[in-house]
C-alpha cells in the first residue's frame, strides 16, 4: 500500500505544501539566475540595477522562507503520520495553517514584486532581513507575520497527533522522526518570538504610522534572535531525511537512533543563543556577548560533526548490505543512479564544504575579513542552497510517487539532475568563496567600482564572474529538469500505479531502547534551552532597551 | 547508551576541533591583540548629527602619529572618503568613528580585515595601523537602497613627507 492510499487526506498536505514549496523554488531560483547574470555583468537585460533588489528580495523570501517552511510542513507531515500511523486530528485545522502560510506568502510576494511595477503604489525593496530603518509597506509585514502565525499553528498540528498518539501508547519510546519534528518546532517557537516581537510590536506599528522611530540596532538584534536559528529550520528537515530515509536509499538501516535524538537535542539547545555571530562587527553590542555567541556557534559545530559520522556510517552498512566490500569498494556498489539517493549524497558532502566555511564565519576575527562579502552567500549556497534544497528535491524525488500514486516520470532527467546543481553549484559557491576573500561586497546590483579594485587571492576576478555566471544557469537548467520531474509525475497519471518505493523504515542497528529516557523529556530540553537563551541574551537586551524601547531611534525610509 | 568505538573516537576529535576553533580566537585577542568592535563608541543621534562631532566629519591629528576619522555613511556615499578620498599618513595609527545618517550601511576596506556596520545611532570605533603609503577602496556592503552599488569611495595612505597637515 502506498502512503497515499493509507492516509489520502494527509498525502493531499503533503502534496500541496510541497507544490507550493517548488513553485516558489521555480520563481526564486528564477530570480537567483538573473542575479548571477547581472551582478556579472554578462548580461544586465532582464531588470534594471535598481530594480535588481526587488529582484533579490523576492529571491531571499522565496526561497529561504517560503519555499524552507513549505517544504518543512510538508515533510514533516507526512513523517508524523507515517511514524505515528495515524492521520493529523482534523482537516479543517490543517487547512487553516496551510492557508495562513499561504495567504501570508501572496501578501509578502505581492508587496515584494509590486516594486517592478511603478502603477502599483506598493514596494518592499528590503531583503529578506528588512533591517530598520528601511521600510516595507505594511503588507509585507502583515503576510510575514500570518506566514510566521501559520506555521506556529502546523506545530501544533504536529504536537496534538503526537498527544493522542501517547495516549493511546504511555511508556513508549516516541518514533524517531515524531521525535525530530517536536524537537525542531520547540526551537521554532523559541527563536521565532524574535521576529514576532520585532514585526508585530516595532515594525508593522511603525510602517502604519502608529509610533515615529525604532530602534534599528534592536530591532536588528531581534532579527538575528531568530535568524541564525531559522537556518537550523532549513537544515533540521534535511537532517530528519538523511537519518530515517537515505540509510533505506541505501540499502541499509539507521546506524544509531540514539546518536540522532542526541543530534536533535543539541540543536534545541544550542540553535538560538548564537545569534550575535552575524553581528561580530555591530557596533553597540560589547564584545563579551560577542564571545558568548561565538562559543555556543562553535559548540554548534558538534551535532554537525556528529551527523556526518552517522551518516556516513549508516551509508556505509548499506552499500556493504549491497554486496560492497573492502575498505571504499563499498562505495562502488551503492546506488547512484537513483536520484533520491545521489541528491542526498551530493548535498551532504556539499554542506560538508559549507561547514567549514561556516567554521571561518563563525571565528569571530578572522570574521572581518569575509563579513558581508561574496564568501556568505557562497557559504549559505552550499548550506540552504544545497545541503537543504538539494535534499528536498531528492526527498521529492522518493516521495511524490507515495503521495500520488503516481509512478516517477522522466526518471532519465531526474537520474541527471542532483549531479548537473552539484556542477553548478561548484562552479558558483567556489567563486564567490574566493571573491569574498578579495572584498568583493554580497548584495550588490554592479559590484564594479570606479574608486575600488578587487584583487582575487587565488584566480582573477573575471575568471570567477565567469564561474558565478555559468554556475547560476547550470543551476536554473537543474531546477527546470526537477519542476518538469516532479509536476510531470504528480500530473502525469491517475493514481494508479503500482510503485516501486514505500514509505517503511527498517529498524536502525541500535535502537532507541539503547538510549537513556531522558532524551525523550522534551520539557527539561526546553527549559535548559530558554537558560541558554537567557544568558546569552538577558543583559545584552536589557541593555539595548535600557535607554528607551525605541532609542536610539529612527524614523521610517521607504525604499 | 552504546556508542561504537569510532564514534567515540570521532567525538573526541569533534570536540578538540572545536576546543580548537576557540583556542585560537582567544589567541588572536590575547596575543596579536584583535578586538572586536563593540560599544566603545557610544550612541549618538543619527537625527541631529549636526550637533554632534559627525557635523564636521573629517580627519583629526590627536597625537605624534595619531589620528582620529570620523566619517559619515548616508545613501549613496561615505563623508569623506567618496567625494574626495580619506588621506592618512604611512606609520600611522588611525581610529575611525563611523555612524550612519539614515539607514543601515557597512564600512570595508576592500581585501582587508577593516570592516565593520554602520548604524544608525550607533558609533563604529575601529583602530587600524597603517604602515606602508597604499590606496585601498572603501566599500558600503550592506544594501541600502536603490543607489548601493554606487557606494564606495577611497583611503589613500601616504608617505610620512608629503602628508600635509593642511589636508586634515
Amino acid at each position: 500500500m502506498a502512503y497515499v492510499d493509507d492516509f489520502p487526506t494527509d498525502a493531499r498536505i503533503v502534496r500541496w505544501n510541497m507544490a507550493v514549496a517548488f513553485l516558489a523554488l521555480g520563481i526564486g531560483g528564477l530570480f537567483g539566475m538573473v542575479q548571477a547574470l547581472h551582478r556579472t555583468g554578462i548580461f544586465r537585460g532582464f531588470v534594471s540595477s535598481a530594480d535588481y533588489y526587488t529582484v533579490l528580495t523576492g529571491h531571499g523570501v522565496l526561497l529561504a522562507l517560503v519555499f524552507t517552511t513549505f517544504a518543512l510542513c510538508g515533510l514533516f507531515t507526512w513523517g508524523v503520520t507515517r511514524s505515528l500511523d495515524r492521520s493529523l486530528p482534523s482537516v479543517r485545522f490543517s487547512m487553516t495553517w496551510f492557508g495562513l502560510m499561504l495567504v501570508g506568502s501572496i501578501m509578502a510576494a505581492a508587496a515584494i514584486l509590486g516594486g517592478l511595477v511603478p502603477s502599483i503604489p506598493m514596494s518592499a525593496d528590503v531583503l529578506y532581513t528588512f533591517y530598520a530603518p528601511m521600510k516595507a509597506h505594511p503588507v509585507f509585514y502583515i503576510g510575514l507575520t500570518l506566514f510566521i502565525v501559520g506555521s506556529w499553528l502546523a506545530g501544533v498540528d504536529w504536537f496534538r497527533t503526537y498527544w493522542r498518539w501517547r495516549d493511546d501508547n504511555a511508556g513508549e519510546r516516541i518514533p524517531l522522526q515524531t521525535f525530530m519534528v517536536l524537537t525542531t518546532m520547540l526551537m521554532w517557537y523559541i527563536s521565532s518570538v524574535g521576529v514576532a516581537v520585532e514585526v508585530l510590536f516595532f515594525l508593522l506599528p511603525w510602517s502604519l504610522g502608529l509610533i515615529a522611530e525604532v530602534d534599528p540596532l534592536l530591532t536588528r538584534t531581534l532579527f538575528w534572535y531568530f535568524g541564525h536559528p531559522v537556518v537550523y529550520f532549513w537544515l533540521m528537515p534535511a537532517y530528519f531525511i538523511w537519518y530515517t530515509v537515505l540509510p533505506k536509499l541505501s540499502g541499509g538501516r539507521l546506524f544509531s537512533d540514539p546518536l540522532a535524538r542526541v543530534v536533535f537535542v543539541l540543536f534545541l539547545l544550542l540553535s538560538t543563543p548564537v545569534g550575535f555571530h552575524h553581528q561580530y562587527v555591530d557596533p553597540g553590542i560589547p564584545e563579551g556577548f560577542k564571545f558568548i555567541a561565538m562559543t555556543n556557534t562553535m559548540f554548534l559545530l558538534l551535532p554537525s560533526l556528529l551527523t556526518a559520522f552517522t551518516v556516513v556510517a549508516s551509508i556505509e552498512h548499506g552499500g556493504r548490505q549491497r554486496g560492497g566490500e573492502g575498505r571504499l569498494g563499498w562505495l562502488r556498489s551503492l546506488p547512484w543512479d537513483e536520484p533520491a539517493f545521489a541528491g542526498c549524497v551530493l548535498a551532504g558532502l556539499m554542506f560538508a564544504a559549507g561547514g567549514f566555511s561556516g567554521m571561518i564565519n563563525a571565528g569571530m576575527n578572522i570574521n572581518y575579513l569575509i563579513h558581508n562579502t561574496l564568501w556568505v552567500p557562497g557559504h549559505f549556497h552550499l548550506t540552504v542552497g544545497t545541503a537543504s534544497a538539494l535534499t528536498f528535491m531528492a526527498a521529492g524525488y522518493w516521495l511524490f510517487p507515495q503521495i500520488t500514486g503516481n509512478r516517477l516520470r522522466f526518471r532519465s532527467l531526474a537520474t541527471i539532475q542532483p549531479y548537473l546543481w552539484f556542477v553548478g553549484m561548484t562552479l558558483m559557491s567556489n567563486a564567490m568563496h574566493r571573491a569574498g576573500l578579495a572584498g568583493v561586497p554580497r548584495r550588490t546590483a554592479e559590484p564594479q567600482y570606479g574608486s575600488v579594485t578587487f584583487e582575487g587571492v587565488v584566480g582573477g576576478v573575471s575568471e570567477m564572474r565567469i564561474q558565478i555566471a555559468i554556475g547560476g544557469t547550470l543551476l536554473f537548467v537543474a531546477l527546470v529538469l526537477f519542476l518538469l520531474v516532479v509536476f510531470g509525475t504528480w500530473l502525469g497519471g491517475d493514481g494508479t500505479d503500482t510503485l516501486r518505493v514505500n514509505s517503511s523504515i527498517p529498524a536502525p542497528l541500535s535502537g532507541p531502547e539503547h538510549s537513556p529516557k531522558i532524551l525523550d523529556n522534551l520539557k527539561l530540553w526546553t527549559a535548559i534551552a530558554i537558560v541558554l537563551i537567557v544568558i546569552a541574551y538577558g543583559l545584552p537586551l536589557s541593555a539595548l532597551v535600557a535607554d528607551g524601547l525605541f532609542a536610539p531611534g529612527s524614523p521610517p525610509i521607504p525604499v | 547508551m552504546e556508542i561504537h568505538r569510532y564514534e567515540k573516537l570521532w567525538t573526541v576529535g569533534a570536540l578538540l576541533l572545536i576546543v580548537g576553533l576557540i583556542a585560537t580566537v582567544t589567541y588572536g585577542a590575547v596575543g596579536p591583540g584583535v578586538t572586536m568592535v563593540d560599544d566603545s563608541g557610544g550612541t549618538v543621534d543619527a537625527d541631529s548629527l549636526g550637533d554632534t562631532e559627525f557635523s564636521d566629519p573629517g580627519v583629526t591629528q590627536v597625537g605624534e602619529n595619531e589620528y582620529e576619522v570620523h566619517v559619515v555613511a548616508r545613501q549613496f556615499l561615505f563623508q569623506p572618503g567618496t567625494a574626495e578620498p580619506i588621506r592618512v599618513p604611512a606609520n600611522s595609527e588611525v581610529t575611525f568613528y563611523i555612524t550612519a545618517a539614515d539607514v543601515v550601511h557597512g564600512f570595508e576596506l576592500a581585501g582587508t580585515n577593516v570592516n565593520t556596520m554602520a548604524i544608525p545611532g550607533q558609533v563604529a570605533e575601529v583602530t587600524v595601523q597603517f604602515d606602508e603609503p597604499a590606496e585601498y577602496g572603501i566599500v558600503c556592503h550592506e544594501y541600502c537602497g536603490s543607489g548601493h552599488h554606487t557606494m564606495a569611495g577611497q583611503l589613500v595612505v601616504v608617505p610620512e613627507d608629503e602628508y600635509d597637515t593642511e589636508d586634515s
